[in-house]
């Protein structure tokens, strides 16, 4: 499929001198706009992360005195002036602001008593690297599914994938990992938790591991990949149909057209509207949907320490988390409102005003 | 002859005559899956009415003697095989004192009868005056209701609770909070993303950056932030209220922005152009010419919000942040039984995980089915 798939996509002949100038205006303008939103979100996320009642001194607190040690009242404001939790939370934001833009300083963990930028990086590569993974998997599974579906609508091949397709959706993440987790042990006896075995986490990372490595990602994969394929399955299935009645359809039928013409560079083209428009926000389901599961299935990425450092209220740690993520989505965003205005001519020319 | 050419006629000019709405109701009809979806989805909401009637026992009703028992075997013949009415035993509990283990056996020395329309727990009937009938429970040889013995038929969770009455309790919450809060979102979408979309210009900024700035943060410490914002020590209902708007909330983002892609892609079409020529009002146009020429896409996204908002439900049970124990959703039922010992010893207590799914595939078969039933073309 691929092979005429791309240059379809990609020979454009309608992208002439005017469209180009008008692609950079619509590409230059998004970008200027990205600094200001990014700017907002975070305000937003740093009003949100305070918003719950008490602050990390509480929780540390409380928890000491769970474990049977006595603060004074003079401690408390002592350890709350020592982590500069006396301030009002929008002064808060504006230093923690002030030394990001300044200094590249995302604050300090209180929970890892470390630098917040440290900790984000022990996990930060792997995080990336399982959830653009996944990305592509569902992207790459449920798009030719979805063509497949759409041009024998009704057959078996039809049921047979829809299917599979809601059960992966249907069932919730948390569960599904726990029950694939019970078939593989019960299949292979071994429990196969995490990423990394005791030995790879003992001796480093080996060449020889990567074999095993590889299939320790097949679970997370697929309990993750699942929860989202039926969607884009469903939406892809759903726009082949309506531009497949289409009067140009029947024009490039009439004219004598492939079948594979006619689904690749036509339909396709144009189901692809709302499939791309959605891809930003299956980044951050992505997000979300792997914190849940990572808790179950102790996936060393960043799902869990966000969780954590929500719950003990250590907000930077959970704030710089939440933005490295959020910046991604945003990127994601840009990128397929480009590819959006790129695909369908109607939206390049609206942005003319 | 003449009496089936007529009979044919008639139905060929109600065809003709059948409004846009009344031709969807007809091709849905023929649509296989989507009319057994609907017949489950319909099972599954009166089971959600009349929860308090077809459970046995209450939320609040457990027995210690019947911790993590497996499904009630209930016996249809006698010890001589005779047939008889169905009956059960009684478990009881002892300490096998050679392995030191803890064994569950049922006691035969009495029998219990299963006896429809029992009077049993009370509960209240819309608030409104209160009642004790059930549809089935137990009575001893006497032929009065008892509670020393107990029916499970999808057996018992870890404190002793019926899973089959704790599933059509939590029901009422987990069917209808998806409907409220998918219903919300949906209009906060179209409305938000179709203004965006319409007029363009500096309201479509300003609609863009909030969307943007909504769905690009993870949901997960946003339901952190927003559930610890609710007192702790609110009512059910209220508790209930604040989960719908929580997933509303953050739902209605996606569907905005397709809506918003799609009325920039009409907008320029001739005849929304016609229209605007002919002085049709912004608010007809947008009703009546534009939304119609997308209603299968929102209607496919509709009821795939709908299953959406049972796994958020479920989710944020999971995470601690939904219902709480003795109030019971699908979402706690699917809590407590997320660890490897209750799938490994105790299957039964994944009954509940056949229900989401059901209700999740049964929502979007009907969707899939309206769909097809919406496009004019076929």
């Amino acid at each position: 499929m691929s092979k005429d798939f791309l240059p379809a996509l990609f020979a454009e002949s309608d992208f002439g001198k005017g469209a180009k100038r008008q692609m950079k205006k619509y590409i230059g303008k998004r970008l200027l706009l990205f600094i200001p939103t990014i700017l907002i979100i975070s305000f937003v996320i740093f009003f949100i992360i305070q918003l719950p009642p008490g602050d990390y001194v509480t929780s540390y607190v409380a928890a000491r005195i769970a474990e049977g040690e006595t603060f004074t009242e003079a401690d408390i404001a002592y350890l709350r002036q020592s982590f500069g939790l006396d301030d009002p939370w929008y002064v808060q934001y504006f230093n923690w602001m002030k030394d990001i833009i300044t200094e590249g300083d995302f604050g300090y963990s209180f929970e890892y008593g470390r630098d917040v930028w440290d900790v984000i990086m022990d996990r930060l590569w792997l995080t990336l690297a399982v959830s653009f993974t996944i990305f592509v998997f569902q992207y790459g599974v449920s798009l030719p599914i979805g063509i497949y579906c759409a041009n024998h609508q009704y057959s078996a091949g039809d049921y047979i994938w829809s299917f599979i397709g809601f059960l992966g959706t249907a069932t919730p993440n948390f569960l599904l990992a726990i029950l694939v987790m019970y078939w593989v042990y019960s299949a292979t006896g071994s429990m196969y938790l995490g990423l990394f075995s005791t030995e790879m986490m003992q001796n480093g990372m080996r060449w020889e591991y990567v074999p095993e490595f590889l299939g320790r990602c097949l679970i997370p994969l697929f309990v993750i990949g699942t929860s989202g394929t039926c969607g884009i399955i469903r939406t892809v299935r759903a726009q082949m149909l309506d531009e497949q009645t289409q009067q140009y359809t029947l024009t490039a039928r009439a004219k004598g057209c492939s079948e594979k013409t006619i689904t690749y560079k036509y339909c396709l083209r144009s189901a692809l509207n709302p499939v791309v428009s959605g891809m930003a926000h299956s980044l951050s389901s992505i997000f979300s949907g792997s914190t849940v599961s990572a808790i179950v299935m102790n996936l060393q990425i960043q799902g869990p320490v966000l969780l954590a450092a929500l719950k003990s209220q250590d907000m930077y740690l959970a704030g710089t988390i939440v933005m490295v993520q959020a910046v991604l989505v945003v990127i994601g965003t840009l990128l397929s409102d480009i590819a959006l205005a790129w695909l369908d001519p109607r939206i390049r020319f609206s942005e003319r005003g | 002859m003449v009496l089936n050419k007529k009979k044919n006629k008639e139905k060929d000019e109600s065809y003709y005559l059948a409004s846009q709405w009344q031709l969807m109701w007809r091709k849905l009809k023929k649509h296989k899956l989507a009319r057994i979806s609907f017949v489950v989805l319909l099972i599954l909401y009166l089971g959600a009415l009349f929860a308090d009637f077809i459970a046995p026992y209450g939320l609040e009703d457990f027995s210690s003697m019947y911790q993590n028992a497996s499904p009630t075997h209930v016996y249809w013949t006698d010890e001589d095989g005779s047939l008889s009415a169905p009956y059960v035993y009684k478990l009881q509990r002892y300490n096998n004192k050679e392995t030191w283990t803890v064994e569950i056996t049922e006691d035969t020395s009495e029998k219990y009868y299963l006896k429809f329309f029992v009077s049993g727990t009370e509960y209240s009937v819309l608030g409104l005056f209160t009642c004790d009938l059930h549809l089935y429970g137990l009575v001893n040889e006497a032929g009065e209701v008892t509670t020393d013995a107990r029916i499970y038929l999808f057996g018992a969770d870890g404190t002793g609770r019926d899973i089959f009455s704790r599933i059509w309790l939590g029901a009422r919450v987990s069917l209808t909070i998806p409907l409220v809060s998918a219903a919300l979102s949906f209009i906060l979408g179209i409305i938000l993303g179709g203004i965006s979309g319409y007029f363009g210009g500096f309201i479509d900024n300003v609609i863009q950056r909030i969307i943007e700035v909504l769905s690009a943060i993870p949901t997960i410490p946003l339901w952190l932030a927003l559930s610890a914002a609710i007192p702790a020590d609110i009512s059910v209902t209220a508790m209930y209220l604040y989960i719908t708007i929580i997933l509303s909330f953050i739902g209605w983002t996606g569907l905005a922005r397709v809506v918003r892609g799609k009325f920039i892609s009409l907008r320029k079409e001739d005849y929304v152009m016609a229209a605007r020529l002919a002085g049709v009002s912004n608010f007809k146009i947008i009703t009546k010419h534009m939304v119609p020429g997308f209603m299968s896409y929102l209607i496919v996204n509709l009821t795939l919000g709908i299953p959406g908002s049972i796994l958020g439900e479920t989710s944020m049970s999971y995470l601690g942040l939904g219902m709480k124990s003795p109030a019971t959703s699908w979402g706690v039922l699917l809590k407590e039984t997320q660890d490897l010992v209750s799938v490994a010893s105790y299957p039964w207590r994944m009954i509940p995980l056949f229900f989401v799914v059901i209700t999740v595939l049964a929502f979007n078969f009907l969707g899939d089915g309206m769909r097809d039933a919406a496009d004019p073309y076929k």
